[in-house]
């Protein structure tokens, strides 16, 4: 006893010296967060009250660039074709991408092949991506062109076509993010135990069933997680945008990120673009709450 | 998943592949096994599915091959030969500075990995080992900046990074906005709470400094979670555009794939060329992915299915 308690106050001594030890070792990070996260959220907010200019410091003026939003046709089309971009490849990945998990989830030989080639795409950049399908999408003499032309189909403009510009994105990224979602399928497939399947088998359940009344249910929070990651991230796109079609033809595939980066880089109105940000802002936060607010719920497994 | 490719349909290999994976060899064999049918079904679809999401990366190769004038021919294999001149050409083409915009890419990626393990490290080490006023509450600031997206904040990111840091056209404008990362900040904490409080304890009694705690035991004993964040930050500093587009003005200082880009952009007929270029700057993520393939599922879950 009186060994071990003759150290003790001059360790106690070094703790105590020691409390700010952790203080210093957050303190780079935190003030990268400031500097970088923080700081930039509130700014953002506050330019978006004013009329800023390049990088000559902006004048208030109230709620006129959020009242300007309203009546500018560009935003409502950004807005309309973000929605659009976000169901036209949130919920197709989510069902094939599924679909491509119970596959790869049955035993099989060779399957870390599959795995591999479908997962190949997530890893490449976006610019590549992009870049690889403009190549793909040539009018008239592109490669999709040539053989549709085999079926008989003349050549289409794509990402010149004001219809087909919005869902020519939608192919690339379909292609690029299959590989994610169905890695995440997987690892949830992963923690549902054997022995529920084991008694459903046993009680006579056929294939069907258990995927609807057991596989399907216990994916819940597998769901939600893709669900809330896919549609956030549907919100964000711009590189593929920016590189495939620009925004156009006209504003015909115009996003909210891009119009974001055309009125505050390409046009120099600062403010007018931090509430087109702010807007995307709110739309994030509404669709993680609601989302989290309708499902939460259900994913207490 | 290597343990099921290699070994044969033996029962009691089977037993040992279902243990592995927590489940037993009757009810693989029930609910896992397929007819022959099946697996046949299985194996086209499959197929199918793989030579879709191939073909991109099939048709970009074969187009970087095609020599000058050839580039729209519809083979698949080039005609009338295979133009490896391509990357010589490109590399050296007139108004670009390939060798520049490489060299940019590999310092940034470098150093923001280095930086970003070693502060990322550190906050997770505080937040999972120490008893601090306000630990919690900045914990969970931490997370909330997960729920910022870049895109939504690049406006005055760029005006601090250009205006008030002058970093613009400068490495550190593009690494210090990525380096703090909540994500990876989340990924430290999670794995070093298991390591036991009393090896850290038994350090302290023999004298070693906080730092020196963390160097030498926390980290060598932290590296899968490192490892898993190193490759991810890695390859998203590597494939990111936006933040050097906005920062990276000066042609010099782009990064490879801001250069692709602009190659397109100025010589757009030239797609074998293009294609070479897009080739050599998709060699390090696919390598470095093949490499460590265990990394990517195990980052996945080890952080998606929590987070």
């Amino acid at each position: 006893m009186a060994s071990s308690a003759l150290p003790l106050p001059r360790r106690h001594r070094r703790l105590q010296q020691r409390q700010w030890i952790p203080y210093v070792f957050i303190a780079p990070n935190i003030l990268l967060f400031m500097v970088f996260v923080l700081g930039p959220v509130v700014f953002s907010f506050a330019m978006s009250f004013t009329k800023w200019e390049a990088l000559s410091p902006g004048v208030f003026i109230g709620l006129k660039n959020y009242v300007d939003l309203l009546s500018d046709d560009v935003f409502i089309t950004a807005v309309r074709n973000t929605i659009l971009y976000s169901i036209g490849t949130v919920l197709p990945i989510l069902a094939v991408s599924l679909g491509v998990a119970l596959m790869l989830d049955a035993r099989l030989r060779g399957r870390t092949v599959f795995r591999v080639v479908i997962y190949l795409p997530v890893v490449i950049s976006w610019v590549a991506g992009s870049v690889i399908w403009r190549l793909i999408f040539i009018h008239p003499y592109g490669v999709l062109n040539n053989m549709l032309s085999w079926f008989g189909i003349p050549p289409q403009l794509w990402t010149n076509d004001p219809y087909l510009a919005l869902p020519s994105i939608m192919f690339l990224t379909f292609w690029k993010n299959l590989g994610f979602n169905t890695i995440i399928w997987l690892a949830g497939l992963q923690t549902i135990p054997a022995s529920l399947y084991e008694a459903a088998m046993i009680d006579g359940a056929n294939r069907r069933q258990v995927f609807w009344r057991i596989t399907l249910p216990l994916l819940a929070p597998t769901t939600l997680f893709g669900l809330v990651t896919g549609v956030i991230g549907s919100f964000e796109v711009f590189v593929p945008v920016y590189l495939m079609t620009g925004g156009g033809p006209g504003y015909a595939s115009m996003v909210l990120v891009m119009a974001i980066y055309r009125s505050a880089f390409q046009m120099y109105q600062m403010g007018y673009a931090s509430a087109i940000a702010a807007v995307l802002f709110f739309m994030i936060l509404v669709v993680s709450w609601l989302q989290i607010k309708l499902f939460g719920r259900e994913v207490q497994y | 998943m290597t343990v099921e490719a290699t070994t044969g349909e033996t029962a009691g290999l089977q037993a040992k592949v279902g243990r592995r994976r927590g489940r037993s060899a009757i009810e693989g064999e029930s609910w896992r096994e397929l007819s022959a049918v099946a697996q046949v079904a299985l194996y086209v679809i499959l197929v199918i599915l793989s030579a879709l999401m191939l073909f991109p990366f099939v048709w970009m190769v074969s187009t970087a091959l095609r020599p000058a004038g050839y580039e729209t021919l519809q083979t698949l294999i080039p005609q009338p030969y295979l133009a490896f001149e391509n990357f010589a050409k490109a590399w050296s083409y007139r108004g670009t500075f390939f060798t520049q915009w490489l060299v940019n890419s590999v310092v940034i990626s470098f150093v923001a990995t280095f930086m970003s393990v070693v502060l990322n490290a550190l906050s997770g080490f505080a937040f999972a080992k120490y008893d601090f006023k306000g630990r919690d509450a900045l914990f969970i600031c931490v997370l909330a900046t997960m729920m910022v997206p870049f895109q939504v904040i690049m406006i005055p990111v760029y005006v601090v990074i250009a205006a008030y840091l002058g970093l613009a056209n400068n490495y550190w404008g593009v690494i210090l906005p990525s380096t703090a990362s909540a994500f990876g900040i989340f990924l430290m904490r999670q794995f070093m709470q298991s390591i036991p409080d009393e090896l850290l304890d038994a350090s302290r009694i023999d004298g070693a400094s906080e730092l020196r705690i963390f160097s030498q035991i926390i980290l060598p004993l932290s590296m899968p979670a490192v490892a898993v964040f190193a490759i991810l930050h890695f390859l998203h500093m590597w494939n990111d555009y936006l933040l050097p587009l906005l920062v990276m003005t000066r042609r010099q200082m782009f990064t490879f794939q801001i250069g692709i880009v602009n190659f397109q952009g100025e010589y757009r007929a030239e797609w074998n060329l293009m294609m070479s270029m897009v080739l050599v700057s998709i060699v390090p993520p696919i390598l470095i992915f093949l490499l460590f393939q265990r990394y990517f599922i195990r980052g996945i879950a080890m952080t998606g299915m929590k987070g």
